[in-house]
């Protein structure tokens, strides 16, 4: 069984149901590796050992008993930004370091409900803030390719895990590319789901119009199952959309001759690394060798979705994160001598650096006499965005691109300005402002460091997305690769 | 204060009266202990999100149909921000750009008698903040999120209103709507209904408007009137003397009976607002708005006509009378039971009634003094069993003992004289007993007619008719 | 565009941000350049475009029948509270 790592989401379902091996077995596993790569990776916050034995024991009378769902015994990880009844729940933030929530997101309690067993809660940029995993109150993750480089962020925790065979799936949020982006620095396959394709409610808030919950799992077929439990309408988000969730697994098999592939000249601008841009060709070669047509896009705004990001999610984010203010959860000063400190001295100690250039920036474009030519010029030029997209769509199935401009970087290499770490985000910030569904996938290597391939669908393409994905990942073997040290 | 013109307009804050909060499934009954009824959504918990409640847009709808308020196919929440411990998640709730009802109106009757329209601007939905308490707390305040969430209603006035007193007329017949619609309990003491006053002077003649100073959370009218007058006559001796009036919010202290400035809500008023992204745009169809429509109960105004016309009112009866539904629904009640006399089933009611009622301090849908009693009571006052001035004792009696009319007028024995022999047996028997005034009176003192009036009904324990017992009485000292 | 010292103060005052001297002009300078880059929006066409708030066109909000499903707990909520008292949330004395 010392192969049982590499068994993958699906292949532990499977398992685990034909009784090859416990729960149990499955759980200790995977426990030794996070407990004995933790302090190469960083990728976890809080480890919860004794709660997933106690669960994998209770899964394995469950299957004993012929009883279970989709997921039942299957060890994950969540991101620490959903929230777990008992468990801390940080945000990689000093601010919520002590915060135990008292309720479960609505993703978690889905994925309990099908039966899978949390393991623990993953590193992240502070509050989702970043695209390095350096943010994190708890210290950079490190990419299982590299120790040296970054995994990018910040879903980075989540993304290490999956990459180093640490977790089979894995829980990620997608602002601006945070699943996307950690996803192809890492060698593995990340989605992000249509905007209202998955609860929101129990995720804690970034920005709310951009904010979409996802998986960073091996394969794409790892991903439709998991998403096709954590998926579908909630009540308790006035945002979710109440409309059936296909069985994504099932549709993984349907051909993908004749797909209308839209290549994004936007995407192979200047920036490209020619490294990922051969990477991406040869790809693109692939899916026209699987039957799909190829054709240039245009999509002549999208070069501005990088300043209306940076304009709409702080003005988002300045207003979700003021209710940190100490007074009822959360970090609080010292001895505060009237209100007023209270606040300041609990947000200043408690919010990072990045946290705090976020919230200024967002304060700045609400402001009076700032908020027309900021916040709602830049949601004019969204709906622009938005618009060129539904054009795109009316002649092609997916648009297809990098998912981002280089292979990981150095730790540190892109810290002194906000700016280039923003540009990181260039290629996948679009679909959040659109809300499109996207998935990333490997498709080959630069020197030694992965690179991902960006898949973008219309609204509610999902199982499109997952179908073409999974036909790429048939004809190719990219996204089995394991970093060194990890196999 | 001649020469000086007052404008004001109100903002009214009615909390809707539905049973859970506006975005959460927490309760909003009053008087529950601290943070009992505050859940992960009213206490701004990490990662919790806001769900509409379809009750209070319903009543939102209601009462801007009542005002003949255009109703937004479209309306959208907007975040307002700012820091204060009383709003957990750092920004309330509101409507900003884009009302749920706007350009509504409502007619008040001015002292004169005159009626005025005063325009309604707007009227959207937020919720309410918590309470900070500062009692036994000694270099602390603790907060309490009970209320946290609560829906409410603002409803915002044209600057119409010239004067504290036709302010708190505005704002006694937008508490009789809110109540007739059933969307708020009026609750002044309990915080349900309350309001924030902008007061500005200019110089009569004057056609801009000055510069205003808002005076928040006034909770009763006498407040409001009070607090206006003062503001008003502060802002003149400012004026007056010079000065400038500041653009600013001002608390009322009532103790003291003066406004003074609020610095700590002065300090950042950048509320930043922008479209809450959490919340959907509130869309309303046609069929829907039928649908409440249809809800709506007859109207103050509709009700104080239809008094006029139905019950002969005067236009100022029938506006007591349908100051509230509970006591228009109780006058209806009295006139159904006894039927001869209208006038004076609203006579009795707003006469004896309510004063009874006033004194104790009781609703009138709380009194043992029901309808059918006071129409018992009534029914005699008209069938001429008793007069009316024993009709008071008899109420007097029905109120604090359990009595029916009828068994109190027995068991007293105040049915009025009306046999004309026995009252004239009573007359012959004054005269025989007063031989010297009968005989001043014969010699031309016309005055004592009065006096043996008087007699004649101490004689009778008041009982005689008065009618009859004049006619008789002229009759024989004339004959 | 170049915001001066005074206006990084002004921002985290609204924002409740206390900020050490140090940071001031660490923020000076990227708030800025972050203004600078955010500008290049100015040169987009948006004569006729409407601002689009939320991402999926031709939603809107569902309504929630009235009902209480919540329960006092108070007590388990205010394990994760820095200060309470007597059940209430205890801030430094507010004076207004």
């Amino acid at each position: 069984m010392s192969e049982l790592h590499h068994i993958g989401l699906a292949g532990a379902a499977a398992g685990l149901r034909a009784r090859r091996f416990s729960s149990v077995e499955l759980a200790e596993t995977f426990l030794k590796r996070i407990e004995r790569n933790q302090e190469t990776l960083n990728a976890f916050i809080s480890v919860t050992r004794a709660q997933a034995l106690s669960d994998a024991a209770a899964a394995d009378r469950a299957l004993a008993a012929g009883d279970g769902g989709a997921l039942t015994g299957v060890p994950i990880a969540h991101k620490d930004l959903f929230c777990t009844r008992g468990v801390r729940t940080t945000c990689g933030s000093c601010i919520l370091d002590n915060f135990v929530s008292p309720y479960d997101a609505t993703v978690v309690a889905k994925l309990k409900h099908a039966g899978a067993v949390m393991l623990g809660k993953t590193n992240m940029d502070e509050f989702a803030m970043g695209s390095s995993n350096e943010t994190s109150y708890y210290g950079t993750v490190r990419n299982p390719w590299d120790p040296r480089l970054v995994p990018g962020g910040s879903s980075g925790g989540s993304a290490a895990a999956v990459a180093a065979r640490l977790v089979p799936g894995a829980t990620a949020t997608d602002t601006g590319g945070s699943i996307r982006q950690p996803a192809a620095l890492c060698g593995i396959t990340g989605l992000k789901p249509t905007y209202g394709r998955v609860s929101r409610y129990g995720m804690v808030a970034f920005a709310s119009s951009l904010d979409q919950g996802g998986v960073l799992t091996v394969s794409a077929a790892d991903a439709a199952l998991m998403l096709r439990e954590m998926a579908g309408f909630d009540p308790n988000d006035s945002t979710s959309v109440e409309r059936e969730v296909p069985d994504y697994v099932a549709l993984l098999g349907e051909p993908i001759a004749g797909l209308r592939v839209g290549l994004l000249k936007e995407f192979f601008d200047k920036g490209l690394d020619p490294g990922n841009e051969r990477r991406v060709r040869e790809a693109l070669k692939v899916f026209e060798s699987l039957g799909a047509r190829l054709t240039e896009v245009s999509l002549p705004n999208l070069p501005l979705s990088v300043p209306v990001y940076y304009v709409v999610a702080p003005a988002e984010c300045s207003s979700n994160l003021a209710r940190f203010d100490g007074v009822r959860y959360g970090h609080r000063c010292e001895q505060p001598r009237d209100l007023q400190d209270l606040y300041r001295r609990s947000r200043g100690e408690g919010f990072g650096a990045e946290v705090k250039r976020r919230i200024m920036t967002g304060t700045y474009v609400l402001s009076a006499g700032y908020y027309d030519a900021y916040y709602l010029k830049a949601q004019r030029v969204r709906q622009l965005i938005s618009a060129d997209f539904t054009r795109a769509f009316a002649s092609v199935d997916v648009l297809i691109g990098p998912t981002t401009p280089t292979p990981a970087f150095a730790i540190g290499a892109k810290t002194a300005d906000p700016i280039t770490m923003y540009l990181n985000d260039i290629y996948t910030i679009g679909a959040n402002l659109a809300g499109l569904p996207a998935v990333s996938v490997p498709c080959g290597f630069v020197g030694k460091l992965p690179v991902g391939l960006q898949i973008v669908g219309p609204h509610f393409s999902e199982a499109r997305l997952l179908t073409a994905a999974h036909a790429y990942q048939r004809a190719t073997d990219w996204h089995t690769q394991v970093p060194e040290g990890y196999a | 204060m001649s020469g000086w013109e007052t404008i004001i307009g109100l903002e009214i804050h009615a909390q809707l009266a539905t049973r859970s909060k506006i975005f959460s499934g927490s309760a909003t009954a009053y008087g529950a202990p601290p943070n009992a009824q505050a859940n992960l959504v009213d206490l701004g918990y990490p990662g919790v999100l806001p769900v509409l409640n379809g009750e209070a847009v319903r009543m939102a709808v209601k009462l801007g149909l009542a005002i003949e308020a255009r109703i937004a196919p479209t309306s959208v929440f907007a975040r307002k921000n700012y820091f204060y411990p009383d709003l957990p998640k750092g920004y309330q709730i509101s409507q900003y750009e884009l009302p749920i009802v706007a350009g509504g109106a409502l007619d008040i009757v001015l002292e004169d008698g005159k009626v005025k329209r005063v325009g309604i601007t707007r009227a959207h939905l937020e919720e309410d903040a918590g309470k900070s308490l500062h009692e036994g707390l000694p270099g602390v305040t603790g907060v309490d999120l009970n209320r946290a969430g609560t829906p409410l209603v603002e409803i915002v006035s044209e600057p119409d209103l010239r004067s504290a007193k036709e302010a708190v007329a505005y704002m006694k017949k937008v508490h009789t709507l809110v109540r007739y619609l059933e969307i708020c309990d009026g609750n002044m003491q309990e915080g349900s209904f309350r309001c924030d006053a902008n007061v500005s002077v200019r110089k009569a003649g004057a056609t801009k408007l000055g510069t205003r100073a808002e005076i928040k959370n006034l909770n009763s009218f006498r407040f409001v009137e009070r607090a206006i007058n003062y503001e008003v006559a502060r802002q003149i001796d400012l004026l007056e003397g010079g000065g400038e009036v500041v653009q600013e919010t001002r608390l009322y202290d009532p103790d003291k009976g003066e406004t003074r400035s609020m610095r700590s809500k002065e300090e950042a008023n950048d509320y930043r607002y922008f479209p809450d992204p959490d919340l959907l745009p509130v869309a309303l169809d046609a069929a829907f708005i039928e649908s409440v429509r249809a809800t709506l109960p007859e109207l103050p105004d509709q009700k104080a006509a239809r008094f006029g016309s139905q019950y002969g009112l005067s236009a100022y009866d029938a506006g007591v009378l349908t100051a509230s539904r509970e006591l228009a629904d109780y006058y209806e009640a009295v006139v159904r039971a006894a039927p001869a006399d209208a006038k004076l089933a609203a006579n009795w009611v707003m006469g004896e009634l309510a004063a009874a009622l006033n004194k104790e301090s009781l609703e009138v849908t709380a009194t043992r003094m029901t309808a059918e009693r006071l129409a018992g009571l009534l029914k005699r006052i008209c069938d001429q069993t008793i007069s009316g001035k024993l009709a008071k004792e008899v109420f007097e009696a029905m109120w604090s003992g359990g009595a029916d009319a009828d068994a109190v007028i027995a068991e007293r024995g105040l049915k009025q004289i009306t046999d004309s022999a026995a009252i004239e047996r009573a007359i012959d028997e004054v005269f025989s007993k007063n031989p010297g005034q009968l005989a001043e009176y014969r010699a031309g003192k016309d005055k004592l007619f009065g006096f043996f009036v008087g007699q004649v009904m101490k004689a009778t324990g008041g009982k005689a008719n008065p009618a009859q017992l004049n006619e008789l009485l002229r009759k024989k000292l004339g004959g | 565009m170049a915001l001066t010292r005074e206006q990084i103060e002004s921002i985290a005052a609204l924002a409740r941000l206390e900020l050490s001297a140090a940071e001031v002009p660490v923020y000076q300078d990227s708030l800025s350049r972050i203004l600078d880059f955010v500008g290049a929006l100015e040169r987009a066409d948006t004569a006729s475009v409407a601002p689009m708030a939320h991402p999926l066109p031709g939603l809107s909000q569902r309504l929630r029948p009235d009902t209480v499903t919540e329960q006092d707990r108070h007590a388990e909520y205010q394990q994760n509270a820095p200060l309470t008292a007597a059940g209430l949330y205890l801030v430094p004395r507010v004076i207004e």
